[in-house]
């Protein structure tokens, strides 16, 4: 069984430079790699509008919470490429397993995003079930969740299945043990993961050079796995490169990780005052077409020709329609009995649980008789 | 000094201990120009530069354990965990070497440092942002615990903390960050084995420590015009205890009611409880109550008003110990 663990039969030599070899020294995918992934038309513009959607769907989020809709927003402005380029390169039958601001990444899966902000709004700590979307649950304690993603590959790697599995993480994630012991697992497992770090250069307020010493991407190699580092602001490249990746993992040929370097040009959260610690001037690199995930994507649809006005209007016409729609799906949605949070627990509840929650519900019906 | 939040109160403790020991030392996330996401290290790093307070990368195992390291080194570190829940990676080093190393060096080293733990609820927060990990640390040996409830506590206690030869774990009560009072400054540190009569009354003691100190003093006031004399004991140290203290009061009111956040199931109310117990079972008129969560992970925040304690569950408890 042990030998069977860690032998790699597809494992190819040569196989350690395909998928780096995908992108240019900037991080954006060679025209030799663009030809080859041959990305249609059709994708290329379902990833602007998803895009689209989702950074109206941020502006949104951010307005409610202004509004006192929602206890706290972690805005996700300038990961659209990271985010929605690699959720869209997984395959539906592929799992994925995010970090706390991968909410582009649960709209692309076909949550509901009214209910997903239900959990910022304090009524639930989980707002879908993760086997019905293959979405594990947004984990907070950071980095986490790495080794979450590890463990389900291995089980997928042992059930025989063609199944890869993402995961993100901000380039903090990557300080923690559990980062480094997931990378090394991963790789002396062979499992097939897809790490994603979504590097927008600030942990809260820590910028990335007080975070790492060296290139992430770099990080791979000492766990004998690929490593590639990607334009983040490119989504032709971030969704060329994870989907490589994932096949990679899905032939079984072991873990990838992709660093996607962009920028957070929001505050961290709604509760963070980014002005303590950064300037305006900070963002400017950043804050051109040239830098904007959606620009850069209308660009490349205009040079196949794939991009018009009426193309463009229908897509904000109906990021508009989604942005009202999960605004009254949250502002509608009603508060979970309290008593559930006691259900909740155990699968299968002892009775002592259970009298507590008994003990609950005749004081909470005492208190509602006053 | 006048009207000084329990933050501001615990900034000026930090920036007194830099200032009178250049062996002290600051470090955590955001700790540095951001000043801490409760903004209690504000200002440190601009007085006293970056060898001084210093942002460590995200990862709170290391963080415990460089204070570990430079504290054998004779520094005297001053980490920070920048929430409850996020003090659990570093669990292990805190539970098997910082505990433990003393003993293991048979006396021959100090963990003079102290580990800063915002904790509690009550402030609206998503999941993992409202813990009461207190127990976890107070049942284990070689540790202090101590919790300050007010601002001019939080001054005195933190210089203590900083100022003893052992390891602290220092539980700041979150919700009350922003409580303010009017404190003597400079002013010297407390002891960190001491509990505190806060209120005197007569017909039961309420037994309280950190957030729910002040919900106990309210509590009591609420009682007072109903007829009933409160006593309100703020046990500031959660390990060791000081039973003494504890025991005059309850000598002299015969009833208590012991009230947390965190479950009352193995929660520190079960060893006050004990303890009490067995030195005045003699003098108990009745069990005593305890107040606190329900053994649930933490509720999400539309309902934690429903499981924090509060006047009203408080002076239920007095009640059934009065009508018992
Ligand atoms: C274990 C842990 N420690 C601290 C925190 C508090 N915290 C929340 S987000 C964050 C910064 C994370 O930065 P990064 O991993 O780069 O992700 P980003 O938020 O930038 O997307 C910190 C310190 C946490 N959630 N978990
Ligand atoms: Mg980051």
């Amino acid at each position: 069984m042990a030998k069977a663990l860690h032998t790699h039969p597809q494992a190819r030599e040569g196989d350690d430079n395909s998928i780096g070899s995908l992108v240019d020294a900037h991080g954006l995918l060679t025209p030799e790699a663009e030809r080859d992934a041959a990305v249609s038309d059709d994708q290329l513009r379902e990833l602007y509008r998803m895009m689209v959607i989702c950074r109206r769907l941020d502006q949104e989020g951010l307005n409610l919470q202004r509004q006192g809709e929602l206890g706290l927003w972690g805005p996700y402005v300038g990961h659209e490429a990271a985010q929605v380029g690699a959720a869209l390169a997984m395959e539906s039958t592929d799992w994925i397993f995010p970090y706390y601001r991968d909410f582009a990444m649960a709209v692309c899966r076909g949550i509901d995003p009214g209910n997903i902000l239900t959990i910022f709004r304090g009524l639930t700590h989980g707002a879908w079930n993760p086997y019905e979307y293959r979405f594990a649950p947004f984990i907070i304690p950071v980095g986490t969740q790495v080794p979450h993603a590890v463990g389900f590959a291995v089980g997928c790697k042992f059930d025989h299945e063609q199944t890869a599995v993402l995961v993100g993480f901000g380039e903090g994630a990557t300080s923690t043990g559990d980062w480094h012991e997931a990378m090394n697992f991963a790789g002396v497992f062979q499992a097939p993961v897809v790490f994603l770090c979504e590097n927008n250069q600030w942990a809260i307020s820590v910028p990335v050079e007080e975070q790492i010493a060296g290139r992430i991407v770099d990080r791979a190699a000492g766990y004998g796995f690929p490593g590639v580092r990607v334009d983040g602001t490119d989504v032709l490249t971030v969704y060329a490169v994870v989907r490589a990746a994932a096949q990679h993992a899905r032939q079984g040929h072991g873990p990838v990780l992709v660093e996607s370097v962009a920028y957070r040009l929001q505050a961290h959260t709604t509760s963070d005052d980014p002005t303590r610690y950064r300037t305006d001037a900070d963002l400017d690199p950043w804050k051109g077409s040239d830098k904007d995930p959606i620009e850069r994507c209308a660009e490349r649809l205009r040079q196949r020709n794939a991009y018009d006005d009426t193309f463009a209007v229908a897509v904000a016409q109906e990021a508009e329609e989604r942005a009202s729609a999960m605004r009254q799906t949250l502002v509608a949605a009603r508060p979970p009995h309290p008593e559930s949070v006691f259900d909740l627990v155990f699968a299968n509840p002892p009775a002592s649980l259970m009298r507590e929650r008994d003990e609950f519900t005749s004081s909470l019906e005492q208190g509602g008789a006053e | 000094m006048t009207g000084v939040t329990l933050g501001k109160a615990l900034n000026l403790a930090l920036h007194d201990a830099l200032q009178s020991d250049s062996r002290v030392v600051m470090f955590g996330e955001d700790v540095g120009n951001l000043g801490g996401v409760f903004r209690v290290t504000d200002g440190l790093q601009e007085e006293f530069g970056r060898e001084r307070v210093f942002n460590t990368p995200l990862a709170e195992a290391t963080i415990a354990a460089l204070a570990l390291g430079m504290a054998m080194k004779g520094f005297r570190p001053v980490a920070e965990m920048q929430f409850d829940a996020f003090s659990y990676p570093s669990f292990q080093q805190v539970t098997s070497n910082i505990a433990k190393y003393h003993t293991r060096t048979g006396g021959a080293v100090n963990m003079q440092l102290v580990i800063r733990i915002p904790y509690g609820g009550n402030i609206g927060a998503i999941e993992q942002h409202s813990e009461s990990p207190e127990t976890y640390y107070a049942h284990t040996a070689g540790l202090k615990v101590v919790t300050p409830s007010t601002p001019a506590d939080a001054y005195g206690l933190l210089l203590g903390a900083i100022k003893d030869p052992d390891p602290v774990i220092f539980l700041e009560p979150k919700a009350r960050y922003w409580m303010r009072q009017d404190i003597d400054i400079p002013a010297p540190p407390l002891p960190l084995d001491r509990a505190q009569v806060v209120r005197e009354g007569r017909d039961a003691t309420l037994i309280a420590y950190g957030p729910t100190v002040q919900t106990a003093l309210l509590a009591a006031e609420q009682g007072e015009s109903e007829g009933v004399s409160l006593e309100v004991v703020d046990l500031r140290s959660l390990s060791p205890l000081d039973m003494d203290t504890l025991a005059a009061s309850v000598r002299k009111t015969r009833r208590a009611v012991v009230v947390h956040e965190a479950p009352v199931f193995m929660g520190l109310g079960a060893e006050i409880v004990a303890q009490l117990m067995h030195d005045l079972f003699d003098v108990l008129e009745a069990p005593i109550e305890r107040v606190g969560n329900a053994t649930i992970p933490y509720p999400p925040s539309r309902f934690e008003k429903l499981f924090l304690p509060d006047a009203d569950r408080i002076l239920e408890a007095v009640d059934r110990t009065r009508e018992y």
